[in-house]
């Protein structure tokens, strides 16, 4: 296998409170591939943001990482001065949050901004800049670009703002870009759009992307690999068609079955029982065992790793052991 | 076939989105009108889950809204059982709340943090005057319980519960006055998908223990599909498409409904490509003219430019679309 581009390993992320410290994610560890894209799915709550968050350094105070390592190539990013890592973020890695009105600033052109992050990045002069910023957008699918880069953000329609947002991602060519929930404020006629941008621009340009989002849908078509995250933990990583298909872990595989679908009608939707657990009650062992149809003795004592099953794919769950697969 | 239990004819609902006075006659601006719904007309019948389609700015929100009263049409009528109900009757209103209930999106907004969750549950029950004081409180018990919540969770607030919990407090309460008819405006959005597979569950039952009518609003077509008998498909305000949801599904006979079905992530991966679908919902202060569709239309003839194309029947149900065919539809 070729050398992972982000490798986070035993990630953990705590929340100091007055009741304690929670602990938001708890010994994540997976890698992205150069070129790869890898979805990140759970429900709210689960730590989907927190991982993105973790790795480019956005954790708010007084959260903190408390363990676990972080590493862009070959170089660890989980405990670089704030200097330095504001340099790498941009440069290295590229984001993409949710609300595309949020992330532009509305008092500077769309040109400004654009212009402003190239220049900061790499060493142009305002001309070269300001033409590669209208390339950028003639890329990401904004007609006339030329005379609309000089437009304000407001200027723009919720799908366009978000393009616009890819373009800065991916102003200053990063390696790796982190998509948070890119495609949630969108129509679903315009939904297929950005996805369809982000994930041609990224291949074309070799970036790796981590595309957080509780759509399934969205990473069934657009994600190499999958990861399952429940309560701040890994349940289950691996190819999307397996993940999907054959699930080894009975959380994903009661995720799944409660989406309805286009293809088949069922009559009744899976369902798994009850909620996820609020961080300051994880229960001892695994943390789905309340809500998990084939709960086990073992389960309620003892926490299960992440293990191989197959090649690539990975879950946690004891069952896991032993070959069954659900769904 | 028996007598529809809604009818709704000729709907339409206009914004007044002017400028200030002063604005107008400084820049020579004259009145603009958003025109949220134009000329829907569509009829549920008795026990039925009517869904309502359509992406943001579609008017789905605000047929929901006229439907239920908060809202008074621009012009068009609704019926309820071949009832007119006139917004300005106080008296009928009343009565028909007791009979139509809403459940909207958020659940964090639709409760009154305030109150305890039983007095948010009895307040119609109170209001209304629906039995003697003394029973409100076992009443209450009840619907929690048929809810999947228990008894003692009357005394609580709603900051004690999760989403999921709090959608479910919000339909014990649209269950209270014993409706027959609920408008569900995106229940589920705000949920995630395994707490909306509950969620949805849960309006199936109650729908099959008590004869409910629901009109189910929502932009998620794989939800319509699960929970709907017939569904319509909005576009800028006006209906597109009304068809059998099943057959929804296999025959789309509007363009826009292809290209909405085309667009929706394909989980079952049966490697269909996604057809990435050409630009977005116009203006609704200045829609296109003709047909709103035509800009964005892959079949788009000249005669689509001219005239607002009509409901026209199909073989599954009423189409607006000049490739639809077929004589104009009288309403279902």
């Amino acid at each position: 296998m070729t050398k992972p581009l982000l490798s986070v390993r035993d990630l953990v992320v705590e929340f100091p409170t007055r009741r304690g410290t929670l602990r938001a994610l708890d010994g994540v560890s997976f890698d992205i591939a150069p070129g790869e894209v890898l979805g990140m799915v759970g429900e709210s709550g689960a730590g989907k943001s927190i991982t993105g968050a973790a790795i480019i350094g956005l954790i708010e105070p007084p959260g903190r990482i408390a363990g676990g390592e972080v590493w862009l190539g070959d170089t660890r990013i989980d405990q670089l001065a704030p200097e330095a890592m504001r340099r790498l973020r941009g440069r290295r890695i590229g984001m993409v949050f949710q609300d595309p009105l949020t992330s532009l600033n509305p008092l500077y052109t769309i040109a400004q901004q654009l212009i402003e992050t190239i220049r900061t990045h790499m060493d142009v002069s305002e001309k070269v800049a300001r033409g590669r910023a209208v390339a950028l957008l003639d890329r990401v699918g904004i007609p006339a670009a030329a005379r609309r880069i000089d437009d304000y953000p407001h200027h723009f329609s919720g799908g366009m703002r978000q393009r616009v947002v890819i373009a800065l991602a991916l102003a200053a060519e990063p390696e790796l870009v982190i998509a948070d929930e890119p495609t949630t404020a969108l129509d679903v006629s315009v939904q297929a759009q950005i996805i369809d941008v982000l994930k041609e621009i990224c291949a074309e340009r070799g970036a790796a992307v981590m595309l957080i989002t509780h759509d399934m849908g969205v990473i069934a078509e657009t994600a190499d690999r999958v990861a399952v995250l429940y309560a701040g933990r890994m349940a289950e990583i691996g190819p999307v068609r397996d993940v999907i298909l054959a699930a080894r872990h009975p959380y994903t595989a009661g995720l799944m079955g409660s989406i309805p679908t286009l293809q088949h009608a069922a009559d009744r939707l899976v369902q798994i029982p009850g909620a996820m657990p609020r961080l300051d009650a994880i229960p001892a062992g695994c943390a789905f065992n309340p809500r998990c149809p084939q709960v086990m003795d073992r389960c309620l004592s003892a926490r299960p790793g992440l293990k191989p099953v197959a090649p690539n794919h990975a879950a946690a769950c004891w069952l896991a052991d032993t070959g069954v697969t659900h769904g | 076939m028996a007598e529809p239990f809604l009818t709704v004819t000729g709907l339409t609902r206009r914004f007044d989105v002017s400028k200030p006075w002063l604005n107008r006659v400084l820049e020579r601006e004259g009145r603009q009108f958003l025109t949220a719904t134009a000329d829907v007309s569509f009829s549920i019948n008795k026990g039925e889950t009517f869904a309502l389609v359509g992406e943001s700015g579609s008017g789905k929100s605000t047929i929901a809204k006229m439907i239920v009263g908060l809202l008074t049409p621009s012009a068009g009528q609704i019926a309820i059982e071949g009832q007119g109900i006139d917004p300005a009757d106080p008296i009928a209103m009343r009565a028909l709340r007791r009979r139509m209930q809403m459940i909207f999106q958020d659940p964090f907004a639709s409760l009154n943090p305030r109150w305890r969750v039983g007095d948010i549950i009895a307040e119609p029950i109170r209001t209304l005057g629906l039995m003697p004081r003394g029973d409100v409180g076992r009443e209450v018990g009840r619907l929690l319980d048929l809810v999947g919540l228990s008894a003692a969770d009357a005394s609580k607030f709603p900051h004690e519960f999760s989403g999921g919990q709090r959608q479910r407090i919000a339909i014990a309460r649209a269950l209270s006055s014993r409706p027959e008819f609920i408008v569900c405006d995106e229940p589920t959005s705000a949920l995630d998908v395994s707490v909306q597979a509950q969620i949805l569950n849960l309006m199936r039952d109650l729908q099959d223990e008590f004869k409910l009518t629901y009109l189910l609003i929502s932009h998620d077509l794989s939800v319509v599909r699960h929970m709907s008998n017939r569904i319509g498909v909005l576009y800028l305000g006006r209906l597109v498409e009304v068809a059998d949801a099943k057959r929804l599904f296999h025959e789309p006979q509007h363009p826009y409904t292809r290209m909405l079905l085309d667009a929706v992530p394909d989980l079952a991966l049966s490697g269909r490509r996604r057809k990435s679908v050409s630009g977005e919902i116009p203006n609704p202060i200045s829609p296109p003219a003709g047909c709103a569709f035509h800009p964005r239309c892959p079949q788009v003839k000249a005669e689509c430019k001219a005239a607002v194309p009509v409901l026209c029947a199909t073989p599954t149900g009423r189409a607006a679309c000049v490739f639809a065919g077929g004589a104009p539809a009288s309403i279902p």
